[in-house]
This record gives structure tokens, sequence and C-alpha cells, in this order.
């Protein structure tokens, strides 16, 4: 009994902490959203597009690691700066369906910029970090929990803690709140609408790269980085499209709730539940309360 | 916007019937080399119906659906069911079942539009792609316990004869989608398609003014995904010519979707259009790189290439031409039709 327990617990920590995966992608979602009321379906090709660049800087120049991780940070904030200027501006006031597709558009760009500039290949990361199970842990809380796993979890956690602050305590945070709340006023009263959105892009960039890199060290830098991402979207149905900690929280529950299903459902339907098991959990979300845990609630007017 | 005409002008007449005879007569006298009826009117012609279903729920009454290649898989594979194991099914009758089989999908999953819109719906019809290709792929019966994964198509045969040459397959497709099509212009101009309009341009005021948003919505996802279930199984029959749930991945979605929205949103000549142009596209980028380059362009950089321009030009369309290329055409035709009117003044 105390094994099955164990056990249980084995499973849930590593769903919660595959979770924080789903999170990371979530987030840089979140941090559009909340400034610029876009769904960034591109979210995901980014995340592709900044750690193939990252990968393909350390191993086709031999640049070091740090500054590899600078120079594609410096990527990202030109493909920002592109997209606020090239997409979003031509597409200012337009509804949101129109810039849901635009983003579309914008992930397909990435991603065969991305594969025409550094091949197709599977490249494999590594961070110095084993997906091997912690030694300490293992010995004495007989739990298996891998330290890449682990250390995502740490890198999701500070990025959270962090973008909170921005958010709340910063003059920039208040203006980024002031645009997503009506870009029209915000810019009325003398807030930089373009730096706002270029910051906004920049940081969603680093984002996507944090949680690239944490993807691609476990399972090496490909195509299907694009797929998994996908499944940020239910995350963030679940988590409320609006709220940081909702995306914290979503990608948290989908890891667990995956996991757990897989483990103890999906043997009696052959396996690989998990690749709809998330969408399905969303569609009972929506189904019960479609502005998602800690969104606010939608209000269409006629 | 063009205006509706509840009656059909002499001018549409004429174009179906020049349709009718390039199509019927025109390209299977003219056309004698295999290639172009396998790799191009084949699946142009079946992505086009498909293009059709995504048009009518996302053109027509404007739910953001995302998943036109589960409802495909499911009609392809119904298809091959039906005639395993229904002895003396006939073809068309076994391709309008598979449809049927398709559009209940097509309600299950559209169910969640009568909540959400917008990107949440994506997400919910993401569901019914992930799970419908997840259950044929995991359940034996579907695939009828073959283990290779690949399995071979049936032959078409219609009334005791085989049709299995390209020309012969290219007649059935054109047999079935131009009844279709038409039968999409005149749903979408009659009392039908003004509903889902009325849904698509403002949800609550078409409720109001008593269009039922339930009965609407849903008649909208089952005809859609009929279509599309159709051309699933016309697709797998014709074109690939084997079953395999990988064909119809989340990849063959986004593709009708970029069909749709490239050809013009809310049009059915654009579905045409967009089909075409997808498909045709990535011909023309491997025949430059072949013969200009002389394949000195690696292949995967051609596809990437292909991505990129994709890309760019869904964002170039939304900006500047938000009906797409069905609109141009139009622009372009009534502007060559002043010309010559200004020439005979």
């Amino acid at each position: 009994m105390a094994d099955q327990i164990l056990f249980f617990i084995e499973v849930v920590v590593g769903g919660l902490l595959a979770g924080t995966m789903y999170s990371l992608v979530a987030l840089g979602f979140v941090l559009i959203y909340k400034a610029s009321a876009t769904f960034n379906f591109s979210q995901g090709a980014m995340v592709f597009f900044a750690v193939l660049a990252f990968v393909g800087f350390m191993q086709d120049f031999n640049v070091p690691f740090v500054l590899a991780f600078f120079l594609a940070v410096f990527l990202m904030i030109i493909v920002g700066l592109c997209t606020e200027r090239l997409v979003l501006r031509p597409l200012m006031n337009q509804s949101e369906d129109t810039l849901l597709m635009a983003t579309i558009g914008l992930g397909y760009v990435l991603e065969g910029l991305a594969q025409a500039m550094w091949g197709v290949e599977v490249r494999r990361l590594d961070l110095g970090i084993k997906d091997f199970p912690i030694p300490w842990i293992a010995d004495n809380l007989k739990l298996f929990i891998s330290a890449i796993d682990l250390t995502a979890g740490i890198v999701a956690f500070g990025m959270i803690i962090g973008l909170t602050l921005l958010f709340k305590y910063t003059k920039m945070g208040l203006g980024l709140r002031a645009v997503a709340d009506d870009a029209g006023a915000a810019s009325s009263i003398g807030i930089p609408l373009k730096h706002i959105m270029l910051l906004v892009w920049s940081a969603a960039g680093v984002v996507a790269l944090v949680a690239g890199m944490m993807w691609g060290a476990r399972a090496g830098v490909q195509f299907a980085l694009v797929d998994l991402a996908l499944k940020a979207l239910p995350v963030l149905i679940i988590g409320g499209f609006s709220s940081i900690p909702g995306a914290i929280i979503g990608g948290l529950l989908i890891g667990a709730v995956e996991k757990v299903l897989e483990v103890y459902i999906g043997p009696f339907f052959g396996g690989a539940i998990e690749g709809w098991a998330p969408y399905v959990l969303a569609i009972f979300f929506l189904l019960y309360r479609p502005e998602g845990l800690f969104g606010e609630k939608i209000i269409r007017r006629v | 916007m063009k205006p509706i005409f509840m009656t059909y002008t002499r001018g549409d007449l004429i174009n179906l019937a020049i349709l009718l005879i390039v199509g019927v007569v025109v390209i299977p006298m003219t056309v004698s080399s295999g290639y172009w009826y396998t790799s191009i009117l084949i699946p142009w012609l079946c992505l086009a119906l498909a293009t059709i279903g995504q048009q009518i729920i996302m053109g027509y009454t404007g739910q953001l659906a995302l998943g036109a290649a589960g409802f495909m898989a499911a009609g392809a594979f119904a298809c091959f069911n039906l005639i395993l194991r229904v002895p003396g099914i006939p073809f068309v009758g076994a391709l309008l079942i598979s449809g049927l089989i398709a559009a209940a999908f097509g309600i299950l999953f559209g169910l969640p539009s009568l909540r959400v819109r917008g990107i949440y719906l994506m997400v919910a019809t993401l569901a019914s792609q992930f799970f419908i290709i997840w259950m044929i792929d995991k359940f034996g019966w579907f695939k009828n316990y073959d283990s290779s994964g690949i399995i071979t198509a049936q032959d078409i045969v219609i009334m005791g004869k085989p049709f299995t040459s390209p020309i012969e397959m290219y007649l059935v497709i054109v047999a079935v989608v131009t009844p279709m099509t038409l039968i999409a212009m005149n749903m979408a101009r009659g009392s039908t398609g003004r509903n889902w309009m009325s849904v698509r341009d403002m949800d609550i005021a078409a409720e109001s003014m008593g269009v039922s948003l339930l009965k609407t919505k849903l008649q909208a996802f089952a005809i859609s995904s009929f279509y599309c279930g159709v051309a699933g199984a016309l697709f797998a029959f014709t074109y690939l010519k084997s079953l395999e749930p990988v064909a119809f991945d989340i990849k063959l979605s986004f593709k009708v979707l970029f069909m749709v929205i490239l050809g013009g949103l809310g049009t059915i000549n654009g579905a045409f259009i967009g089909a075409g142009f997808i498909l045709l596209f990535p011909v023309l980028l491997n025949y430059i790189g072949n013969n200009v380059f002389h394949g000195a362009i690696d292949a995967t950089i051609i596809s990437a290439i292909e991505q990129v321009v994709f890309g760019v030009l869904m964002i170039i369309f939304m900006i500047y031409e938000p009906l797409g290329m069905a609109k141009l055409w139009d622009t372009t035709k009534t502007k060559i039709i002043g010309l010559i009117n200004n020439k005979k003044s």
C-alpha cells in the first residue's frame, strides 16, 4: 500500500514538474494577451525559433554559452520589433480573430525561417543538467525526481515571481496594464504604446527562449516542440488568458492530471491519451467556467 | 459584399456550363499524362471540397474551428470500414454514410461553440483533431487489425465497374464535387447561409431576430464536417490510395485553414482558388529549385521557404485584403470589364 501511495506521489510530482514546462510556454501567451489583447498563436513557433537559434549559435559558430544566450535574446528582441512594426501596427483596431489568424501566419514564418537557417535535424542541447533522478531525494524520500525537471520548476517559479513584480510594482508594468485595459486611453495620456509593445514581445521572446531551453534539454531541439507548445492552449483555458498565476496553476494542473490519467486510465485504452486528455479537460472547463480559474469574466455587448 | 441573388442569372448558367464542359470533356480529352491527374487535379478537387467544409464553418458561420483533418480522417476510415464490412454497399452510398458519420462527430465537437468563440473554440476543436486520430490509431477495429499501420484502400467500384485509372478516378471526383459545390453555393445564398452569416456578424443580434443559435451553429458544424468527411474519404481512396491516421495530422488542418484564408473567407470559389494555390505553389518552388538552381537548394530548405511564403502571404492578406484571393480575382475582373466597356463607348 505504502508503495502504491509513494508511486502515486511520484507520478503527481513528475506531472507537476512537467507541467511547469507548459506553464513557461503559457506565460509567454499571457504576457502578450495582457498587454495587447492578442492571442499570440505563434508563441510555440517562437519557442522553437529561439532555442534553435541558441543551439545553432553554440554548435555551428562555437559561440560560448552565455554569449549565445544573449545573442538569442537579441534575436528575439528583433523578432519582437519586426512583429510590432510589420504585423501589429498595420492591424491595429482589427478584430481579435483577424489578429489571431495573423499570428498563425507569423508562426509559420518563424518556423520556416528557423528551419531554413539552421536545418531540420534534431539537435541535442546539453545544459550540464542530467535527466536522472537526484540521488539525495531518491535515497531519503524514496521519490525519483529528475534533476532537469526540478531545475525547470525552479526557473519557472523564478520567472513568475520576476514577472509578477514587474507587472505589479514598476512604472513599466503599470503602463502595460493601462495599455491592456484601454490602448486608446493609455496612449492619449502619453504612455508610449510602441515601446510597451516592443517590451512585451521581447519579454515573451525571452520567456520562449527559456522554455525552449528547458524542453530542448529534455527532448532535443526539434520541430515537435511546436506541437508540444500547443498544449499551452488548454493550460490557458483552464488558467484564464489574462492571469499569470493562472498560467502557472493551469500548467501544473494539466501536467499532473495528464500524467495521472496516462498512468492509471491510459492502459485500458492502449495508452497515449496524453495527446488529447488536456484538450478534453479544457472543453469541460469551457462548459462550466469559460473564463478559466483566474480569468476575468468575459462580457460582450451588442 | 456581392449582392445575393436568389435565382441564377444567365451569366451564372453559362459559367457553369463552360466549367462543366472543360472539366468533363476538354480535360479528359486533352490531358493524358497520369501525373496531372494523380498529383494535381485529384488532390486539388479533394482538398477544395474539404476547404468548402472549413469555409462553411469559418467563413460563413464565423466559428474558428481547426479540426478539418480530424473529420477527414473520420470520413476516410468510415468509408474504408463500410466497404470492408457491409457487403455489396455501393461506393457512393458508403461515401454519403461516411460523410454522415463525420457529421455526427462534427455535432459532438461543435457543442462547445454554443458557449465559446474565437481561440477558445479553436482549442475545443483541436480536441476533436487529436481525439479522432488517437481513436483510429488505438482501436485496431478501425484499421481491421492491420499492424503495418498503412492499409491499402479498396478499389472504387461503381455499378460493377472498377474505377482505378487516374482519369476514371478524376471523373468520379468531378461527379461528387460538382453537385456538392452547387449545393454549398445554394445553401450559402439561401436562408441557411443568411442565418450562418447573421450568426457570424453578430450572434446576439441574430438571436434576438429569432435565429436559433443552437440550431444554426450545430447545423453549420454538421454540414461542414459532412463535406470534410466526404473529402477525406475521396482523398484517401483516390490520392493517398492508403489509409493511415498520420496523413490526417494537424498539419493538414492548418493547410485547409490556410486554403480558406488565402482563398477568401466567405466565398465558395475562394475555396478552389485557395486549394489550388496552396497545392501548386510548392510544385512551382520545386520546379524552380530543380531547373533554375539545378538542385543546389536542399529540399528541406525549399519546404522551409514555402512555409515562410505562406505565413507572409497570410499576414499580407490579413492586412490588405482580408477577403483573400477570391476578392482580388473579383476586383481584377471588374476592372477588365470596365476597361472593355470604356473602349466600346
